[in-house]
């Protein structure tokens, strides 16, 4: 046994006074949880304490908490753990983040979480005709959605999403890998329309700023972020629907630039991000026009000789051999013509962690 | 006032599928629970689900198996039903999207369970419960405008209309405090449990009987009680569940001698024997000297012999736990674990549609006692159970809703519980705390009524919950607010608890012979002449619980000595 201080951000809606914080010391050894500390608390001093919570095993998704500011699971976080992550050694708990409380540790999950689910037509559109028996579907693709399917619920990506926070209709993680749990399963009939929906709707899949904060705050290892990123492949090299943000040509044009040059040809990388990965691409009226629009900003670079005229017209280039090393690099990444995606079920490794 | 044709109260499984047959059937549906439905505990359930969908396969070998795991007490009609239903109810799932895992032709891939004389479990890596759980409430999102939600709503009684029917429900909305009447032609219980009855349990904090004891409290008789299972693989430490997936991916049980202990019990099956016998086994090592860890309270469970790759891929769920909850690699050393509270093979008494003899109550999944389990249920009959079962509820009940007006109960129904709400709240300060209360309840029933039972252990439970009810009826609450007041709720699943661990410990008190998950070492041998009967129990006029019997139904295959 050990003691632990907790310190917990409690709200009482009916009181008619604003959030305070309360500690209360419990003994409990240090490989035990969060949430087993603050049930103690609650059973033993005070048990108005409100905190959600089921399972106790991380698998219910009730009791996702903010331990000394971090998004998790209570039942997820050792005492010790928290204890030594914490700035005063008081852990401290708080309910999550981007959703409103209504009480103690208790978050509306419904107005932000669930609306955010319901956002991306959350349930399998099935192809038709349907089988008498099961579908016959790769093995490795039921796999690899199982990396997304293993999600809980618990919102703790959600709490912790930085676009959310500048943008509360960001669909969001949670939502997305969601989403991808149907457009990565091949009994679905309607991967274009979801994947149309979500690149066209200027809060979804190019609304994520990639800043990882969602794989580090989800305790079941499902990535977020690298559910996006794969409903963005989908979208471009699957379907070719167009980013509007120019996210995708911008990737393509450095892309095949390195592939060619082995360097960055910066003069080449604006023009064709705008106008699509082609040497013509400068001519087209969307790069002509940002083209124009950057005309100041060039001015100023070949001023302070950031940039020469010999360099906007003669890219440079790596030597060929080193050119020819990259090359094989590109063979051995484009090679395969099945396109895997590696998860923790197919690889083994929390990679993503 | 919220009136519907069908009210279903849990949102598990059972819940949730009998919700969507209702529905799809034309009845108006209301689907009401005390959590979120994703966090019921049928999203626990790891393992998966039996079905004889393999070519070499057929469902009369799954029913004689569930036969033969019931130790011959579970009903052979509706074991039957289950099993024939099974394959369909299975590619049913798949349709609407669970992600089974496939084999390399890309059908389904079948796994190894307990008891079961074939591979016939379909799976979800261990995240089976979940996947399905999960896939389920999207089908409740999808048909939205045909089930009304009332998610985090607690029901606090049945209501009885004048003819002696169920006719709806009282419930508080947890987020304001709000009661409301439900009516309801009829009613269906899916709240799972009680295995909070018990400490340690794999059981989630919300499995305290809730249905279970509501049912009792209307007079609906409570079938089975004593058969309570304790799972084979639970976490030495606190409990949790190691799925018998593991087993049935390879896994071997050792004692402090390093043997696979196993072939003295179940020379045949070994690991993969009923969970009782298993349970049995791993208790009697432990009592003779040759249990692992502190005070050799544990057995290993090794999981080293099974494929890295193949762990990581279908076992991960138990590769977290044993990482985040008891510090241990299960890919490179043995994890220690021991029988622990699982699952209630008995409940409200039902027949194969759900029907309980109260007219227009049903029940379905761990609820309910059909009964398909018997005296012991198989690995991956649960998930089953819930599913066929709560379909079935849910279609007969919008077929009976058609032929009935809709009843109308008196508000002064709704001032009953507001009242006993009210003089919860208004305890003086000079009882128990209700924690402490549950928690002597739990380790007396973990010592008593558990494994191994005798009528002295027996009698001592008896004694003490007959105290605790007493301490209970004045255990106060901190909580004095409306919105999300936990502990008045506390209050009420503390007084649901003790209802049904007077129902096991009666049960298994009367019942002298050893059957299933009650073994009495009293009374070590199984006597089918005077024991092959369901024993019953209904609350008489003093409140206190008595006792009658019901055949059990045989059709095919009759009682024989069970070995594994």
């Amino acid at each position: 046994m050990a003691e632990f201080t907790l310190r917990l951000r409690r709200y009482d809606p009916e009181s008619g006074e604003g959030p305070f914080w309360e500690e209360h010391t419990i003994d409990l050894e240090p490989h035990r949880s969060v949430l087993e500390g603050i049930l103690q608390a609650k059973d033993r001093f005070d048990g108005s304490i409100g905190i959600r919570c089921s399972c106790r095993a991380a698998i219910c998704g009730s009791c996702g908490v903010k331990i000394n500011g971090q998004p998790d699971l209570a039942c997820h976080t050792h005492l010790e753990r928290a204890k030594r992550r914490s700035k005063d050694g008081i852990i401290e708990v708080e309910p999550m983040g981007n959703m409103p409380v209504i009480k103690d540790l208790i978050v509306d999950m419904e107005a932000v979480h669930w609306k955010k689910i319901r956002r991306v037509t959350p349930w399998l559109i099935a192809k038709q005709p349907v089988p008498e028996r099961e579908y016959i579907v790769p093995r490795e693709t039921m796999v690899d959605v199982t990396q997304s399917m293993a999600c809980i619920q618990c919102g703790a990506c959600v709490s912790d999403c930085l676009s959310m926070e500048v943008d509360p209709e960001f669909i969001g993680p949670a939502a997305l890998a969601k989403a991808y749990r149907f457009v990565g399963d091949p009994r679905d009939a309607q991967h274009r329309e979801r994947l149309e929906d979500l690149a066209e709707d200027p809060h979804g899949i190019y609304d994520c700023t990639h800043c990882f904060q969602c794989i580090s705050a989800c305790p079941k290892g499902v990535a977020p972020m690298n559910q996006i990123m794969r409903l963005r492949r989908r979208a471009g090299n699957d379907f070719h629907i167009e980013d509007r943000n120019n996210g995708e040509r911008h990737e393509r044009a450095f892309v095949s630039l390195i592939k060619r040059n082995g360097l960055l040809d910066e003069a080449e990388l604006l023009p064709r991000s705008y106008g699509g990965d082609s040497a013509l691409a400068k001519f087209k009226p969307s790069a002509a026009a940002e083209l124009a629009s950057s005309l100041p900003v060039i001015a100023r670079a070949l001023l302070r000789r950031k940039l020469t005229p010999a360099a906007v017209l003669k890219p440079h280039k790596l030597p060929r051999a080193d050119r020819d090393q990259i090359k094989r690099i590109y063979d051995e990444v484009d090679g395969p013509d099945e396109r895997v995606e590696f998860n923790i079920y197919i690889s083994g490794k929390d990679e993503d962690r | 006032m919220p009136a519907h044709d069908v009210l279903i109260i849990g949102a598990g499984l059972a819940g949730q599928r009998a919700a969507l047959a209702a529905a799809q059937a034309g009845a108006s549906v209301a689907i009401m629970s005390k959590v979120h439905p994703v966090r019921s505990h049928s999203v626990a359930a790891a393992g998966g689900i039996n079905a004889a969908i393999a070519i070499d396969d057929d469902w009369t070998e799954h029913a004689y198996d569930t036969v033969k795991g019931s130790d011959f007490l579970g009903d052979q009609d509706a074991i039957e039903i289950m099993c024939s239903e099974a394959p369909g109810e299975a590619m049913h799932l798949e349709h609407i999207g669970v992600t089974f895992h496939r084999n390399e032709k890309g059908e389904l891939d079948l796994r190894a369970f307990g008891g079961a004389s074939k591979k016939r479990t379909a799976y979800v890596a261990d995240i089976t419960g979940q996947a399905i759980l999960h896939v389920l409430y999207e089908q409740l999102m999808r048909h939205h405008l045909t089930v009304e939600r009332f998610e985090e709503w607690f029901a606090t009684s049945l209501i009885l209309d004048d003819a002696g029917h169920c006719a709806g429900a009282v419930a508080r909305d947890i987020r304001t405090g709000t009661m409301e009447i439900f009516d309801a032609k009829s009613v269906i219980l899916a709240n799972g449990g009680n295995g909070q009855c018990y400490k340690p349990t794999t059981n989630a904090l919300i499995c305290t009987g809730d249905g279970i004891a509501q049912a009792y409290r209307i007079g609906c008789p409570i079938m089975d009680m004593e058969m309570v299972q304790y799972h084979p693989t639970t976490l030495a430490e606190n409990g949790f569940l190691i799925t018998e997936g593991a087993r049935g991916e390879g896994a071997h049980l050792l004692n402090s001698e390093g043997k696979r202990f196993m072939e003295k019990y179940a020379p045949n099956k070994m690991e993969l024997a009923s969970r009782d016998i298993v349970s049995r086994a791993e208790q009697t090592e432990i009592n003779e000297g040759r249990g692992v860890g502190p005070g050799g309270q544990g057995i290993f469970l090794d999981i080293t012999v099974v494929p890295k790759k193949r762990v990581l891929e279908a076992l991960r769920e138990i590769v977290n736990i044993g990482r985040d909850f008891a510090g241990t690699d299960i890919t490179r050393d043995p994890i220690m674990i021991r029988p622990g509270q699982h699952y209630i093979m008995g409940g409200v008494k039902t027949d194969v549609d759900g029907q309980t003899p109260i007219p227009g109550l049903y029940a379905a999944g761990e609820v309910a006692c059909v009964s398909v389990h018997g005296g012991n249920r198989l690995g991956a009959n649960s998930l089953l159970d819930t599913l066929i079962f709560g379909r079935r509820s849910g279609e007969h009940a919008a077929q009976r809703g058609g032929e009935l007006a809709m009843p109308h109960a008196p508000v002064s129904r709704l001032r009953e519980d507001t009242d006993m709400i009210a003089a919860i709240l208004d305890r003086p300060h000079d009882g128990r705390r209700i924690s402490e209360i549950k928690a002597e309840l739990g380790t007396t029933m973990n010592e008593y009524a558990a494994v191994y039972r005798d009528e002295d252990g027996l009698a001592t439970a008896h004694d003490v919950v007959h105290r605790l009810k007493e301490e209970a009826a004045s255990a106060y609450v901190d909580d004095r607010g409306t919105v999300f007041n936990q502990d008045v709720l506390g209050a009420l699943e503390l007084g649901y608890m003790l209802d049904c661990a007077e129902m096991t410990i009666v049960s298994a008190i009367d019942r002298k012979e050893s059957r299933g998950a009650q073994y009495r070492l009293d009374y070590p041998e199984r006597l089918d002449e005077e024991w092959l009967k369901h024993i019953n129990v209904t609350r008489n006029g003093d409140g206190e619980p008595g006792l009658s019997y019901s055949d059990v139904t045989i059709t095919k295959w009759q009682p024989e000595v069970r070995k594994y």
